[in-house]
């Protein structure tokens, strides 16, 4: 199981209270994990990615064993620690605004 | 008793307000959504208790929700907002072309006849549809696609669709205002859209009198009367009495005429409401005094309505979609303001209370009428 944190608007959002937890088929990427998400919480839908473009929204990050993937591509491999389950995937609220 | 239903967004969430026909005591629910910017809520004429609200912010998007029993619990339903075909450019503020890009819902319509069916304003200017109560929307992409699509311009706040007024008597009719590019009509249900901005003059703008390019900050109409338009621009106050295929000003013995809020009282399609701000770099009202001005007799002829309303160190605005009215017997007003207060008068504007004092900044106000 993957396991994926959420930042607090999406907690509520998604009416979740922790971590949540999904299967995902195949290759674990950030696109997979989101595609999952997305499909398990419809209302996350556009909150995380552009629905058109599947751009990451600019102050959304995704952090992972105290790494920044923000940038990686989409279809990259996460790190094995994400696929085992070992370690969370964390979507981030971007600290902005003053 | 009939009873008052106000639906206030705010910066940080939406607040529903009920009271029973006096508005002298007040129920004050919220906030829902809390730390979402909460642009509008409005509910539907067929079916009251449908509400819908526009809920965004700038870490995570535009959500649309939607509750069917006034507002107790909300769905969050569909958001992808997808212009149709190629987006283009529009100008950008410093003049050159820069790509049309979603980026929030100002205004919700419903229809007078169909909860289901629904209009939304966006950012940047679009207006879309959904008839299956949200689920899925559709460009009306005629208005977007107007020959001068690419000479609108954002105005401060954004390259907003803030305002649309369905016609009660010809559904085919709809008025939308987008700053900074002007008004528009379609008679044809949304196919196709022509610019109504003949006689404003916007000397702010390279060419006063253009075709497009104005800063409409709202606009308001009467239910019985609606070719008669009432619009408050960045500056002027002006009136239709044709659609909108001409517009003369009104602004008359006003203080000061740059403002956004304008409506028009419940019953007397002649009495109208605006609230003076000082100017468009202050953006607060002159001398530090919160006065709604009314005129009975359909502009030039204005007078302040004070009473109840701070007189003095008072450095709030009324943004435009802040301000609307009940239709009780005697009409009440209401407004809301950068500071957080909303407003009630239950008799036209002579009396002035605050229903609530320390919300975020209000971004607009609605009220439903309920049997």
């Amino acid at each position: 199981m993957i396991r994926v944190e959420l930042p607090a608007h999406l907690r509520n959002l998604a009416r979740v209270a922790g971590e949540v937890q999904l299967e995902v088929a195949g290759p674990v990427t950030q696109r997979a994990i989101i595609d999952a998400l997305e499909a398990s919480y419809p209302a996350l839908r556009g909150t995380i990615r552009d629905q058109v473009t599947l751009d990451r929204r600019p102050f959304v990050r995704f952090f992972a064993c105290e790494e920044d993937l923000s940038h990686e591509p989409p279809d990259a491999p996460l790190p094995a620690a994400v696929a085992s389950g070992a370690e969370p995937f964390l979507i981030v609220g971007a600290i902005a605004g003053g | 008793m009939s009873t008052v239903r106000v639906l206030v967004g705010t910066r940080k969430g939406a607040f529903i307000l009920t009271s029973d026909g006096k508005r002298e005591q007040w129920d004050i629910r919220g906030p829902h959504f809390g730390g979402w910017e909460m642009y509008h809520l409005k509910g539907s004429p067929a079916d009251p208790n449908r509400l819908y609200a526009s809920q965004s912010t700038g870490w995570f998007g535009q959500l649309i929700q939607r509750s069917d029993d006034g507002g107790h619990t909300w769905s969050p339903m569909g958001n992808k907002f997808a212009y149709e075909g190629v987006a283009g450019t529009h100008q950008w503020y410093d003049g050159t072309p820069h790509p049309w890009e979603f980026k929030r819902v100002w205004h919700l319509e419903p229809s007078f006849t169909d909860p289901d069916t629904v209009y939304a304003g966006v950012e940047d200017a679009a207006i879309f549809r959904t008839t299956d109560g949200g689920q899925n929307w559709q460009e009306l992409s005629g208005l977007r696609g107007h020959g001068s699509g690419p000479r609108w311009q954002p105005g401060g706040g954004g390259m907003c669709l803030h305002t649309i007024i369905l016609d009660p008597a010809d559904p085919q009719r709809i008025y939308i205002a987008i700053s900074a590019a002007g008004a528009f009509r379609t008679d044809d249900a949304g196919q196709t859209w022509q610019p109504i901005n003949r006689g404003l003059n916007s000397k702010t703008i390279p060419e006063p009198t253009a075709e497009v390019g104005h800063c409409v900050h709202h606009v308001a109409m009467h239910p019985s009367r609606p070719d008669v338009l009432f619009m408050q621009k960045h500056w002027d106050v002006m009136r239709s009495d044709d659609a909108g295929d001409s517009w003369q000003r009104i602004s008359g013995d006003l203080p000061v005429d740059f403002g956004f809020a304008i409506d028009v009282h419940a019953h007397e399609p002649d009495t109208i409401y605006v609230v003076p701000i000082k100017s468009d770099s202050e953006h607060y009202p002159p001398e530090g005094k919160l006065r709604v001005y009314r005129s009975r007799t359909g502009g030039n002829e204005w007078e302040p309505l004070t009473n109840g309303l701070p007189q003095s160190n008072c450095y709030v605005n009324v943004l435009r979609d802040a301000m609307a009215v009940d239709s009780l017997d005697e009409c009440g007003v209401y407004f809301g303001t950068t500071g957080g207060q909303v407003y009630a008068s239950p008799d036209a504007g002579d009396h002035w209370a605050p229903i609530v004092r320390d919300l975020p900044a209000v971004l607009s106000v609605e009220v439903q009428t309920l049997p």
